[in-house]
């Protein structure tokens, strides 16, 4: 990134020793050892609320600060290097994007401040197959005399334990056999709105929700089907964009307990990092890293200027952290060799959540089909 | 408008006043092909010589350089106007090309390490586009292990003899000087007894032949030396720190090869359209072969980030990029990029990509097959891919040296 602003740098550096002090990785081991249904600890949460990051998008009519996807990105980026477990991700970015894309005023006027204050979890529920596939959506939205009635099922919802409402893509019938893709603002306790912890190899609090018949009024409707398609399409490119910055501080972190094992290792009566095989493989993973910060700046930078190739940007990212984060997180195993094996060491934490993330919101290949059809071709 | 901003704008009336009264017309849009070509073996002639002395008269061959020694002696903001309005009315800057190693490597090293005699004697030349440089570096046994070069420089009186042999020598045949690495100490470890010597091609003990490569003609020569002569004062940087000159102008070399050449500048357009037009299109408009596909987005993808890490490289150094490390990670992503495009190029276009020449073949596909083979060295030249993997390793990653000895 070109020089960062001076506020920018203060909120780096605060993120950087809050992790460091107050979210190690034994802190995330400790969630998981305790096996916290909802994912992450509430104190974890409460001191993301004090900093103010839940409101760090969130423009400041409607109670945040405003401060724009890079300076996300750098929060984002630190709690990922310690795989630090929270709703801040799926509420304060992904829910308040969807407010932010969707939503009338009255809607953004009744939300986006509690989601900015922490005291609303909106998340989105989106994906209900295997792989991510926006286009393939099965749940429906029935129009009825007082509004719609949602039935559906909903998988791997990002923090849909803790979520007090679900931003839900649906179909909406628009007659003559036509449909459209609609955004439903649903709440959790809502008649018919059933949901189960879907236990995940890294421990966060993913669920699956079902919407058996959930009646909703017209208020309800964030996005209509003439605009829900290309509002998810927007929704995603930031919750994509944003991933792909959590994912590189996960990567990154591999990457600096790798090089130090390297240079503190010794076999064969040297430090293992003077093998040129070793040497040669962290200077590769090195560049990668370098080429990969490119494109995860980049896209956060488009979404702020609303450039005209956000969306290559944002594939592009998305494709690039995920491939980086899959070599690394392997290679973070089998240089550690058989420690790295161990539950006992963070590794496998790593080589969990890199698997979890490169899946989310579509795979390197994924992404790379797309990045083709953008160019034509 | 701030005042710099209006005194740009000022400068840039200026020069595009100045083009249009000295850039000879029917140069537009010759590219550099008047000024000998990339092999440089034709003579520069007629308009193509005044539109040279022209900008050479001005220091704006070399922009940045201080105007007592032959430059502009403009900012980078300046040199960045002047290149925008050269490029607006189609006009090139041969000086570069004709200095040869010159402008991108040899002329920032003198500036860096020479004397005060040493620079007056030198850059001007290298400003005027009438002194051709080559490099004499990588010898038949001292390649990547540059080390160990055995070309030997004695002093005799007044003048140092050199004796030896250089290959990769590159435009040797058509350079006025070299820029040498000799061995001056060979009691001491190997890097602690090379010097760097400054010497003229045009003399009896100075002998170079050309060399043919697998893409054909090469700019590629041998150089022997027998009893060559090089002046005392044509020593760069100290007696025996040879190894630091030498590695600085190689520094220079890596900075200058960043941005991803293609290796045949003939195929033009987009790589997927290029692509298309052999293979052909699903009804979607998808490359046919979907593997190929997938290939070439994964190359475009990584075109994508390396062209966002120079600029990202830039932008933290504020816009005035030093010399740095990272420049050694872009040296092997930038080969990756070239070659990539290379191989992915003459893969799709099957039976068309094989020819040698005769009319069987598009131009562009010859020269494609040309520049496909001669790209090969991109990852040999200038510290191959592997050398910059160690440099990466050691220098920036701080890992222990085990694989280069003494």
């Amino acid at each position: 990134m070109a020089a960062l602003s001076e506020e920018q740098q203060m909120i780096k550096d605060q993120a950087s020793a809050w992790v460091r002090e107050q979210a190690p990785v034994s802190t995330f081991r400790a969630m998981r050892d305790q096996g916290l249904a909802q994912g992450f600890f509430t104190e974890t949460w409460q001191a993301m609320i004090d900093m103010g990051w839940t409101g760090l998008v969130v423009p400041e009519p409607y109670g945040g600060a405003g401060l724009g996807y890079q300076t996300l990105g750098l929060v984002l980026e630190q709690l990922g290097r310690n795989l630090v477990a929270s709703p801040l991700y799926a509420s304060s970015v992904v829910g308040a994007a969807a407010l932010l894309k969707s939503g009338s005023e009255g809607q953004k006027q009744a939300l986006l401040p509690k989601i900015a204050d922490g005291s609303r979890l909106v998340v989105l529920a989106l994906e209900e197959g295997p792989r991510h596939n926006p286009n393939q959506i099965e749940c429906r939205a029935e129009r009825a005399s007082s509004g719609v009635i949602l039935s559906g099922t909903k998988q791997f919802v990002m923090e849909g334990i803790a979520a007090t409402d679900f931003v839900v893509a649906a179909n909406v019938d628009q007659g003559a056999g036509k449909q459209g893709l609609g955004l439903f603002l649903v709440a959790c306790d809502a008649p018919g709105v059933h949901r189960h912890a879907i236990k995940t190899m890294d421990s966060r609090g993913y669920a699956s929700v079902t919407f058996d018949g959930v009646v909703l009024g017209a208020e309800a409707m964030l996005a209509g089907p003439d605009t829900g398609q290309a509002v998810l399409e927007a929704v995603l490119e930031i919750a994509t964009a944003a991933l792909a910055a959590e994912m590189l501080g996960t990567a990154a972190a591999a990457f600096d307990m790798t090089l130090d094992y390297l240079k503190t290792r010794k076999q064969f009566g040297q430090v293992i990092g003077g093998f040129q095989a070793l040497g040669h493989r962290a200077a590769g993973l090195y560049s990668e890293m370098e080429l990969t910060r490119s494109c995860v700046e980049a896209a956060l930078s488009a979404l702020d200027e609303d450039a005209q190739d956000v969306k290559e940007l944002v594939a592009l990212a998305k494709c690039k952290a995920s491939e980086f984060l899959h070599e690394m997180s392997s290679q973070l195993i089998q240089i550690h060799g058989g420690i790295g094996m161990t539950d006992e060491f963070d590794a496998g934490f790593y080589l969990k959540r890199a698997r979890v993330l490169e899946n989310a919101l579509g795979n390197a290949a994924y992404h790379r089909d797309r990045y083709a059809k953008l160019l034509n071709f | 408008m701030t005042d710099q901003t209006s005194n740009l704008e000022t400068f840039r009336g200026e020069v595009a006043e100045w083009l249009q009264q000295n850039f000879p017309e029917n140069l537009r849009g010759q590219g550099i092909a008047p000024f000998g070509g990339v092999e440089g073996d034709r003579a520069v002639e007629g308009d193509a010589a005044l539109w040279r002395d022209r900008l050479a008269s001005r220091g704006w061959g070399t922009p940045t350089w201080p105007a007592d020694l032959g430059g502009g002696g403009l900012n980078h903001q300046e040199a960045k106007v002047l290149s925008e309005e050269m490029h607006r009315v189609g006009a090139i800057n041969p000086i570069p090309l004709l200095a040869g190693m010159g402008v991108t490597m040899v002329g920032p090293t003198i500036m860096e390490y020479g004397t005060a005699d040493q620079k007056q004697r030198h850059i001007p030349g290298i400003c005027s586009g009438k002194v051709r440089w080559c490099l004499g570096y990588s010898e038949p046994n001292a390649g990547s292990d540059l080390a160990s070069l055995a070309t030997k420089a004695e002093e005799n009186g007044d003048h140092w003899l050199i004796n030896g042999q250089k290959v990769w020598t590159s435009g040797a045949d058509i350079s006025q000087w070299c820029g040498a690495l000799v061995r001056t100490d060979s009691s001491v470890k190997k890097r602690d007894g090379i010097s760097f010597l400054m010497l003229k091609m045009d003399q009896p003990g100075v002998e170079t032949r050309p060399i043919k490569l697998i893409a054909g003609a090469s700019p590629f020569c041998e150089t022997f030396f027998n009893d060559a002569r090089a002046e005392k004062d044509d020593l760069l940087g100290a007696l025996n720190d040879g190894w630091s000159v030498g590695k600085r102008l190689l520094q220079h070399e890596r900075a200058s090869q960043t941005a991803a050449r293609p290796t045949s500048n003939k195929v033009s357009g987009s790589l997927q359209s290029l692509a298309k037009s052999y293979v052909g299109e699903t009804a979607t408009g998808e490359l046919a072969d979907a593997d190929l596909r997938v290939r070439i987005a994964d190359h475009l993808m990584h075109t994508r980030a390396h062209g966002l890490t120079i600029a990202r490289i830039t932008a933290e150094a504020k816009g005035n990029p030093e010399v740095s490390a990272a420049a050694s990670i872009l040296k092997n992503s930038a080969t990756r990029v070239s070659q990539e495009r290379a191989e992915l190029t003459l893969e799709f276009m099957g039976h068309q990509g094989i020819g040698w020449e005769g009319d069987d073949f598009s131009e562009d596909e010859i020269e494609h097959v040309r520049g496909w083979l001669g790209g090969k060295a991109i990852s040999i030249y200038g510290g191959s891919f592997e050398i910059q993997n160690n440099i990466i390793a050691k220098n920036i990653l701080g890992l222990p040296e085990t694989t280069q000895k003494g």
